[in-house]
């Protein structure tokens, strides 16, 4: 008499979405060539938007001292009885960083949402 | 003058950061609430206590007081201590949150696996909060001697016992609560003076500034291309400084997540933006009424004694009470915030070998704040926007290549970071000490030596990239896991190391 024997299909995950899921995130858990492309690509999205933002700050704010220092009678002009350096340094500035600040996490935060998206997915 | 509005003024701040720091104390019972408020601060309080903690003695007072004297170049003060901020925001501030680390000294380990890195970024944070602190408690000697008429070290000496009372009784728990509040003192103390003084100023006619003083409204050091050197090295001290400040990092371990991080970076942003604004507007009346507290070198109080001047009576008297409790609690919250730093530093890597817990981190908040305290006491005064200045290049110039290669350049090795930290520390340390000596160097020498940031930060970069080529094989092997635990967002579940 020959033992009976259970038989199973292989392992199934509940739904095709977690799957998928696992998948690529396994892919960068396990470091695989895939893994370290997915990661790369969210890496230099953030990095790429962190070197615009810095740039905008550099030629807009960092430009300044240049720009007084080849046209220094720039200081001597006024706006409504206020010199331009103060008008720009003392109160324009100010707006602009938070501005830059809130465009920046906008933006980081839509790449990371689509990073989230892209390790829901199914490939 | 009277003292009367000073003194209700300080006893009043005291009682209230007190009362604050003790009722926040009813929720910190954890070695974790200690340190970092156990992670569950709000971004909109966690906000406002980075602004209060980070608006010290040289925002509030040594601002007005140098554009007062030198005019327009000295509104790259406020715009760089803002712009740390921006860069900060876009840089580290998520990624420091999610490596899940307490310190400085914690990220450079975890990320590098050195015990090395980890013993050099301890001195450099336990000497970049001393270079800040000391002139804090100066700054509170020379405001209460202003303000009441009170021997120069009976400032230090108040604001010393007030900070180790509330660090140690709460810790980073009802700090959080007492910087909040602080943040709002603070803009409180400075608008509604400015707004009657506004009043007064349109009043009289809005008679213009006194522009005598050549070149007050070019944003620019003097001395044409060293002036220019000057402009753009304080530039890069004040946007890279910020982010390597001690008790600038520890706040962001207070976040619950990256994003929450980001969000509380922005708020932050916005509170500073919003309280720049005013300085800079007492420097300018300060020119049109008190032109001759620059002549007499005593700018550092005009803010404090601007109201009484232009307002006279008991409103002037009210408004000056405001003033110092502004300034009062300015010195109160940027020692606590650096205190809590130092110590805490001090706590991992000297106390807690051989007392436990709590009692570990009470013992180094003694030491942080006691050798600043006596120091600041023997020392002769270095001027208050002059050292903090300095300890933002010395920041710049070490923590930031760390922090920025760190997140961003999985290359770094620990031989790398400790050679970029060395080049960095010692290049700007030598130019601090050569700066505070008395016998200065003139000349370009000079010029690079009181602002060596242009110079030193480069140096420290290429310094840290170029040991880590080549040093290939010390990579640390768990890199990759690291930089998926820095970069990737919380809700996606992976193997972060």
């Amino acid at each position: 008499m020959t033992e009976r024997v259970r038989v199973t299909g292989p392992p199934r995950r509940r739904t095709a979405d977690a799957t998928a899921r696992s998948s690529r995130a396994r892919d960068i858990d396990t470091d695989t060539r895939l893994g370290e492309i997915y990661l790369g690509s969210l890496l230099r999205a953030q990095l790429g938007l962190a070197a615009r933002v810095l740039g905008v700050l550099a030629v807009t704010v960092g430009s300044w001292p240049l720009v007084f220092h080849v046209w220094p009678d720039l200081a001597a002009v006024e706006v409504a009885g206020v010199p331009v350096a103060w008008l720009v340094l003392g109160v324009l500035v100010y707006p602009l960083l938070v501005g830059l600040g809130w465009w920046y996490v906008r933006r980081a935060e839509r790449n990371e949402r689509a990073f989230v998206d892209l390790m829901d997915t199914r490939p | 003058m009277s003292p009367a509005p000073g003194i209700v003024a300080i006893v009043l701040v005291t009682v209230a950061t007190l009362a604050i720091g003790t009722w926040g104390l009813r929720f910190s019972r954890t070695t974790s609430d200690f340190f970092v408020a156990s992670r569950s601060v709000n971004p909109r309080l966690n906000a406002s206590a980075i602004g209060g903690e980070y608006l010290s003695a040289a925002s509030f007072l040594g601002v007005a007081g140098l554009v007062l004297t030198f005019g327009a170049d000295m509104l790259w003060y406020p715009i760089g201590w803002t712009a740390g901020y921006l860069v900060l925001l876009v840089l580290v501030a998520a990624p420091l949150r999610r490596s899940g680390a307490y310190t400085l000294p914690d990220f450079a380990e975890a990320r590098l696996g050195s015990r090395g890195v980890r013993a050099v970024c301890s001195v450099l944070v336990v000497a970049i909060g001393w270079l800040y602190l000391l002139p804090q408690f100066q700054g509170a000697g020379l405001t209460l001697r202003s303000a009441v008429g009170a021997p120069v070290w009976v400032g230090p000496v108040i604001v010393g016992l007030v900070v180790l009372v509330n660090v140690t009784s709460g810790g980073m728990r009802s700090i959080t609560f007492v910087q909040a509040f602080q943040y709002w003192l603070k803009l409180t103390a400075l608008l509604l003076p400015l707004m009657v003084l506004l009043v007064v100023w349109a009043g009289d006619g809005t008679p213009p500034a006194a522009r005598e003083v050549a070149g007050w409204s070019v944003p620019l050091a003097d001395g044409g291309g060293q002036g220019l050197y000057l402009t753009y090295s304080l530039i890069v001290a004040t946007f890279l400084g910020t982010m390597g400040l001690p008790h600038v990092v520890v706040r962001f371990y207070t976040n619950p997540d990256g994003r929450a991080a980001r969000r509380t970076t922005l708020v932050v942003l916005a509170l500073l933006g919003v309280f720049y604004l005013l300085p800079p507007a007492y420097g300018a009346l300060g020119r049109v009424y008190a032109p001759e507290l620059a002549a007499s070198g005593r700018s550092d109080v005009l803010v404090l004694e601007l109201p009484r001047l232009v307002v006279p009576g008991p409103l002037g008297e009210v408004l000056t009470g405001l003033v110092t409790a502004g300034a009062f609690a300015a010195f109160l919250s940027t020692s606590s915030g650096l205190a809590i730093a130092v110590s805490g530093v001090l706590t991992q890597d000297v106390t807690q070998r051989r007392l436990r817990g709590i009692t570990a981190f009470r013992v180094a908040a003694v030491v942080a704040v006691l050798v600043p305290v006596l120091v600041a006491l023997a020392v002769p005064n270095v001027g208050v926007a002059r050292a903090v200045g300095l300890a933002f290049a010395v920041a710049a110039s070490t923590f930031c290549p760390l922090l920025l290669l760190g997140i961003w350049w999985s290359r770094l090795t620990a031989v790398g970071a400790v050679a970029g930290l060395v080049a960095g520390g010692v290049g700007s340390g030598a130019a601090v000490a050569w700066t505070l000596a008395p016998a200065s160097a003139s000349g370009w020498v000079g010029v690079l030596l009181e602002q060596p940031a242009a110079w030193s930060v480069p140096l420290a970069f290429a310094t840290m990239v170029g040991v880590s080529l080549l040093t290939p094989g010390r990579i640390p092997p768990h890199t990759r896991r690291l930089m998926v635990r820095l970069h990737t967002p919380e809700a996606v579940e992976l193997d972060r190391g």
